[in-house]
């Protein structure tokens, strides 16, 4: 288990390192002079050569990537060319939006699609089954965004009963805060949500199937215990991988779903440090997502020694 | 072997039992009216080629068939009647009254869940024991079955054990409760030769010491000289003959029991200790599509005659032991007149 | 009591044709194929199906609603719904083919490499796939849209440097299952070289998944194109695209719910019907699949 975990610790940390890499070249290989990004209005070679000198682009790359990462390691991500703030607060203030965001997506996506998956595997060949494919497929097939519109459309336009933009924190007004953060959940967990319940209701057939399954009837356990604790226990090692290979998705997701919300989370910081050029938010909001990103799959594979003894315990297959 | 198995009720009693699958446009009929008894402590050997409905007639005693399974006739355990009950009180049953061990000891238990939980479940829900007790219990039965160090291996997993443990843990499973009937399918074939004998040891013993009655579903007559006290030979789903096992052995009454049984006679074969698989016969096992009025077997059989292709043979007492209890039964028309000289 | 018994290709023809056959008995496939052959039609023969020009204004009948005129109405400067739909529909497949096929030509070899070479091979391509795969597809496409510029070809090829991880891990994975076939030791044994085996042997007979990786792709490539382009990263107005027409849809969404209507309805339709084939064609072609 400890070896396992260490394995792939050191697994994450080279990623990560090559994560850092790429993002700080990227933003190197950027077209425009940082300096005259950083410069703003004062644009005289002697600011430049200032700017150039106080912020050390006169020296290595490598010099540079190392400085960068020491002081990130440190909390510090710079400075923003656009507020003149430091980034690392930026993406304080943004952190809690998304976190909320992908929390009730998340949970949305768990509780509708594992309970989906189950009935569609459960109610195999009956009307319900076919319900559930449809919507999957379809919760596959339309885009976020435009889910999106067609809610506020619906939901706040036509049938006002939530809110379709801005962000109030949940201390301030639990209420209005959840009015304003059901669609945006809906939108961001309902493409998740179709792909969690297609891996459980697979997961759940090949289990149901299993003479593991048929030893549990034949002890007879009520319906209810041959599949939760029988059948689904096993599936949840599948759904639990897939799980964590969409949360990727998830991080993109919820840059559009911020968008279309005007939520000022972490997509929103994204997207407008592209389109001001922003470069020191860009790199830390990259990095920041990279890091997390990689953080969940770490987590993921913990979660499964967690469900799976064979794993846990390191034994044949 | 059992104490005098002749006068006692039976504990199980199986009549007329038929299951047809539906698939598409076709059924398939897999069982054709088999029936049996099993008395208390008694062992009932049930032998055929792979798909003769051996162990969809098991499945179907279980009541653990699929919902496009349809089955007719009557299953009557301890007076209670399982066949058409709902599936709620057959919970109740399974597990408690009647129990069922699998031929693949590999993948029956449960991967995620220890093994202690898996014995420790179904003591809990028969039984209302608590946590501890189940787990007290659950070591007991561990030792029962002869797994050593018990204490140790319920906080184990299946992975962290042989096959042939994983098949004693099933066992322990299976009596947890002091079944009457214990239905075993198969339970050597994927286990090494040096296995099997200590798992058929186990099952003895739980019979002798619990006095459980056991349907032991094999390929393998070796298992059934040894273990049986009455054999029930299966041939395309129907029943063809059943007897004690010293009689069928020595006399049988079914061509198809006799071409099983070739092998064996002939001498130098019967040394003990090899194993004696079922031998090939010549032909093919018709399709369960259609039920014929005829004999099954006739295609395939050498004595053959009009007759047997055009009336269905009943399943009757042979008449040398008719008078007494029809202990030996067979489905031919030519039973009575089949000597012993016939075999070769 | 049934034994699987795995059939020699030797009469590819002849399966093939079963798995056509196949797959047309599968309604919703068959379905999912003649609206993805309807898209196709509409991409290539755009400028002759679309009845104005696509960014042509009309400030006379903007945000019109749908009527014989303007069948699906106008957008807020008074353009065809309908004809930027269908410009709309030819971006979205230009980039679904192209990504696709941008990732197939990268992902596909490093695949092959990986999995037929293993060892350090296999070590450094899978170290590059997770990195890549540390990237969510957007902070990928964002990054590479501020380093290059925003642009249609810029969002292809983004969305297919997205989608070269899922190709490498299929291409590899096939490649390992494919490694130790009989027919592929035989051409070793022949003295093929290890493009004829890789290429010749192993590479056809991967081609299954990679198919229905493909018909994955393109819808997710379809997606993509309009999320870019909502964002204002990939298509520029005044270039037709349906997500160019989403985003500007989203400012007149009360009084002009059309414009949100039918350019979403237009994707929806695409990559239904894609995932409809790419399911068909998961049944009929990928072995795992066979057994539902």
């Amino acid at each position: 288990m400890t070896k396992y975990l260490l394995t792939r610790l050191r697994q994450s940390l080279i990623t990560l390192f090559l994560v850092s890499v790429v993002v700080f070249a990227g933003i190197r290989a950027l077209p425009g002079d940082p300096a005259l990004a950083m410069a703003g209005e004062e644009r005289s070679p002697a600011a430049l050569a200032a700017i150039r000198q106080s912020y050390g682009l006169n020296d290595n790359i490598v010099v540079q990537y190392g400085r960068y990462i020491g002081h990130a390691l440190t909390g510090d991500l710079g400075t923003s060319s656009r507020t003149g703030l430091p980034v690392a607060d930026a993406i304080a203030a943004a952190l809690p939006v998304t976190l909320e965001l992908s929390a009730l997506a998340l949970l949305l996506a768990v509780v509708v699609g594992i309970g989906a998956g189950i009935v569609a595997a459960v109610r195999r060949g009956k009307p319900a089954e076919w319900f559930a494919n449809a919507i999957a497929l379809l919760g596959l097939s339309i885009p976020t965004f435009w889910l999106g519109m067609v809610l506020v459309l619906a939901f706040a336009i036509a049938l006002p009963v939530f809110a379709a933009s801005g962000y109030v924190p949940f201390g301030t007004d639990p209420l209005d805060n959840l009015r304003r953060m059901v669609l945006p959940a809906i939108v961001l967990g309902s493409g998740l949500a179709a792909v969690v319940m297609r891996q459980t209701r697979a997961a759940m057939l090949d289990s149901l199937s299993a003479d593991y399954v048929r030893t549990a009837r034949a002890k007879g356990l009520r319906r209810r215990e041959v599949i939760g604790a029988h059948a689904l226990r096993n599936s949840l090692v599948t759904v639990v991988t897939v799980l964590g290979l969409q949360l990727g998705h998830l991080i993109s997701g919820a840059v559009v779903t911020e968008q279309i919300f005007v939520l000022p989370g972490f997509g929103k910081l994204t997207i407008d440090a592209v389109f001001t050029r922003d470069y020191a938010t860009l790199q830390g909001v990259v990095l920041c997502t990279s890091a997390a990103y990689i953080l969940i799959n770490l987590l993921v594979d913990v979660l499964y020694s967690v469900i799976d003894p064979r794993i846990r315990l390191g034994g044949a297959k | 072997m059992s104490p005098d198995p002749v006068r006692e009720e039976p504990v199980l009693s199986v009549r007329d039992l038929s299951v047809s699958f539906r698939s598409g446009e076709r059924t398939v009929h897999a069982v054709d009216h088999v029936s049996y008894d099993l008395k208390r402590g008694e062992v009932l050997a049930v032998v055929g080629e792979s798909g003769c409905g051996k162990s969809v007639t098991s499945m179907a005693v279980m009541g653990l068939l699929p919902p496009t399974a349809t089955i007719t006739g009557s299953v009557r355990l301890g007076g209670r009647e399982l066949a058409g009950a709902p599936d709620k009180e057959l919970q109740k049953v399974r597990g408690n009254d009647i129990a069922m061990i699998f031929q693949e000891p590999m993948t029956s238990l449960n991967p995620v869940l220890t093994i202690g939980r898996q014995i420790g479940e179904v003591l809990r829900r028969h039984q209302g024991l608590n946590r501890k007790q189940a787990r007290e219990k659950s070591v007991e039965l561990l030792t029962l079955v002869g797994i050593p160090a018990p204490r140790q291996r319920i906080e184990e997993y299946p992975h962290q054990l042989s096959g042939g443990m994983r098949q004693r843990v099933m066992i322990a499973i299976a009596v947890a409760c002091d079944p009457a009937v214990l239905i075993a399918d198969e339970p050597t074939t994927a286990l090494d030769v040096t296995v099997q004998a200590g798992i058929l040891e186990v099952l003895q013993s739980l019979r002798e010491r619990l006095g459980t009655a056991i349907v032991l579903i094999t390929h393998d007559l070796g298992v059934v000289a040894d273990s049986a006290d009455r054999v029930l030979v299966m041939y395309a789903g129907r029943a063809v003959e059943q007897a004690p096992v010293d009689e069928l052995f020595a006399a049988p009454r079914h061509p198809y029991t006799r071409g099983l049984l070739g092998a064996v006679l002939k001498p130098g074969a019967h040394a003990g200790g090899t194993k004696r698989r079922l031998p090939e016969i010549p032909g093919l096992v018709p399709s369960l599509t259609e039920q014929p009025d005829a004999c099954t077997f006739a295609p395939r059989c050498t004595l053959a005659d009009e007759q047997c292709t055009t009336r269905r043979p009943g399943f009757r007492a042979v008449e040398l032991t008719a008078g007494a209890d029809a202990r030996h039964k067979a489905a031919c028309w030519h039973a009575n007149t089949m000597t012993k000289e016939v075999v070769r | 009591m049934t034994t699987a018994v795995r059939v020699p290709r030797t009469s590819r023809m002849s399966v093939g044709g079963a798995k056509l056959r196949a797959l047309r008995r599968n309604r919703l496939a068959l379905t999912g194929g003649v609206i993805a052959a309807v898209f196709v039609i509409v991409a290539l023969c755009a400028p002759l199906i679309a009845p104005y020009d696509p960014a042509q204004p009309d400030f006379n009948n903007a945000l019109a609603g749908p009527g014989w005129a303007h069948w699906l109405g106008t957008d807020d400067l008074g353009r065809d719904q309908l004809s930027r739909v269908v410009f709309g529909a030819r971006a979205s497949m230009q980039v679904g083919v192209l990504a696709v096929l941008l990732a197939f030509l990268v992902g596909v070899p490093l695949g092959l490499a990986a999995g037929y070479y293993g060892k350090l091979t296999d070590g450094a391509v899978s170290r590059l796939t997770d990195t890549m795969l540390a990237f969510p597809f957007l902070v990928l496409a964002v990054g590479l849209a501020a380093i290059l510029g925003p642009s249609l070809t810029n969002a292809t090829i983004a969305i297919g440097i997205s989608q070269i991880p899922a190709v490498i891990r299929i291409t590899r994975a096939e490649t390992l299952r494919l490694k130790h076939a009989d027919y592929v030791a035989a051409a070793v044994a022949n003295g093929g070289g290890d493009g004829t085996v890789l290429f010749g042997h192993i590479l056809p007979n991967a081609t299954s998944a990679l198919i229905v990786q493909a018909t994955v792709g393109v819808p997710a490539a379809i997606i993509g194109e309009a999320l870019l382009s909502f964002l204002g990263l990939g298509v520029q107005p005044p270039d037709a695209s349906l997500g160019v027409m989403l985003a500007s849809a989203q400012s007149f969404l009360a009084p002009a719910p059309w414009m949100a209507v039918f350019p979403g309805l237009a994707i929806v339709a695409a990559t239904l019907a894609f995932n409809l084939l790419g399911d068909g064609l998961r049944d009929v072609l990928d072995p795992r699949g066979a057994t539902r």
